[in-house]
């Protein structure tokens, strides 16, 4: 299982590296949504500052249904999903590696959308081991919900408007939590911070044992 | 020729059976406004305390209704009681569900206002029902998607049981994002403390009637989306005989 993950993860990644579409076209995407958020909320009186971890996640939701649709989109092309069928793989395996890939993806965007909020919005980090681990637990449940939800409507002609629908109430949990845990982690309050990564591991545990135990019969259907 | 199906053709989703169905639950429900109407007025929320004969009822319906789609799915997924009916209950359940979810909502906010002076408040139960309603609007959507009926079939199973893993996570996201902070609960505003009987007996009936209604109306959805597979089949096979009949006299 573990195998087949690192060949699909590497395979996703290496995808990603030759077409630059995650870096020429999402990773703008969503520092332009932080610019767009200072549009929407006055950016002088302290609003930015106050909002910037709602702000900051909301921006990594939106990547993260780019990055879940792109990585999906490579599947439907030259017939890749039968390809994948048949190739012997262990689907529990494939949805793995694709969850790690978008996992990889989401933790390099995180990144360029931390900075942006400390240089766009003035934000201090106060206690970076909160945030960092707020940001990986999130990770992993926004990308093992995306792929689960991802290859469920893949095969649909309607899939990119079917997918925002279906995904982003699943993953209002991690939103709200993932928020809480980074406004205290940002305003050094790290006490109330931390009691947040119940949810967020919880999260990330269900949806990765769903996708284990589903990916199977949904790759099927696809 | 394709042969005529061989159960008479039927145009209506009503039985003698479903008449007296709908019959009873229309009883209950003029039962229910009947005497909800005739209820005390409260010192607290004078005439608005006369919900409680239809709100608590719809809310539970539409619990109700939610967990009848995840055993009907989880019904057809398990191979051995695999079967097309499954799948027709837990549609016709899912979408007479959304009702009375957008109807839990509606009635919500008609008490919250005049008790808590706002149509909406970012009470743990209201945002749980808001993204349950949201998440089985998904699962409709899910449904429309056109497909081989079996192919939806499965899909639709599978989105309902990953849609009620989900409602028990958000719920417990958002109560406890609720009571870290502000410890409201619905149970203090609640009149429900010091209820006396008449309000029982009106919540009561309001529980018999609500989900006889529900029965009724999932009974007749279930009954037009075995017509509407029925049609789907028939409009198949009507085009694979003009089909035919085209070569035959491309033939000639």
């Amino acid at each position: 299982m573990w195998r087949d993950a690192v060949l699909i993860a590497g395979r996703d990644l290496r995808i990603e590296a030759r077409s630059r579409v995650v870096v020429n076209q999402v990773a703008p995407f969503a520092v332009l949504v932080l610019v767009l958020f200072a549009f929407a909320l006055d950016p002088d009186r302290g609003v930015l500052e106050r909002a910037a971890a709602g702000l900051f996640w909301v921006a990594v939701l939106f990547s993260a249904l780019l990055a879940v649709q792109r990585s999906f989109s490579l599947e439907s092309a030259d017939g890749t999903r039968d390809a994948l069928r048949l190739s012997g793989l262990d689907p529990a395996g494939i949805f793995l590696g694709k969850a790690l890939a978008v996992a990889a993806q989401l933790a390099a965007l995180q990144v360029l959308l931390g900075a942006g909020i400390v240089v766009l919005y003035g934000t201090d980090l106060g206690r970076p081991a909160l945030l960092v681990a707020t940001a990986a637990l999130a990770t992993a449940g926004l990308a093992a919900a995306g792929t689960v939800y991802g290859i469920l409507a893949a095969g649909l002609r309607v899939r990119e408007t079917l997918l925002p629908l279906l995904l982003l109430p699943v993953v209002a949990p991690v939103l709200l939590a993932a928020t809480r845990a980074w406004e205290a982690g940002l305003a050094s309050v790290a006490s109330e911070g931390w009691p947040w990564l119940r949810v967020l591991g919880v999260f990330a545990v269900v949806y990765t044992a769903v996708g284990i135990a589903a990916f199977g019969s949904l790759l099927e259907d696809a | 020729m394709t042969a005529p199906p061989s159960t008479g053709p039927r145009r209506a989703t009503g039985t003698p059976a479903t008449t007296v169905l709908g019959a009873v639950a229309l009883l209950a429900l003029t039962g229910t406004v009947a005497l909800g109407l005739a209820l005390p007025l409260t010192r607290e929320q004078r005439v608005y305390s006369r919900l409680i004969a239809i709100h608590p009822p719809v809310a539970w319906t539409a619990y109700l209704a939610v967990a009848v789609t995840a055993i009907a799915s989880a019904l057809y997924l398990w191979p051995r009681t695999r079967d097309r009916r499954w799948d027709r209950v837990a549609a016709a359940s899912a979408e007479v569900g959304v009702v009375f979810i957008a109807l839990m909502l509606a009635t919500g906010s008609i008490w919250g206002r005049p008790t808590w002076g706002v149509w909406w408040t970012w009470d743990a139960r209201l945002t749980a029902s808001a993204l349950m309603l949201v998440l089985y609007l998904g699962y409709l959507a899910v449904r429309r998607v056109p497909a081989d009926i079996e192919v939806r079939a499965r899909r639709s199973a599978v989105t309902a049981l990953l849609a009620i893993v989900v409602v028990p996570i958000n719920h417990m996201a958002v109560e406890w994002w609720r009571t870290l902070h502000q410890g409201r609960s619905l149970a203090e505003l609640d009149p429900g403390s010091n209820l006396d009987g008449a309000f029982i007996a009106a919540m009561l009936l309001g529980f018999l009637a609500m989900t006889l209604v529900y029965a009724w109306l999932v009974v007749h959805r279930y009954r037009v989306e075995a017509l509407e597979e029925r049609l789907a089949e028939r409009g198949l096979d009507a085009a694979i005989a003009e089909r035919r009949a085209e070569a035959v006299m491309v033939d000639q």
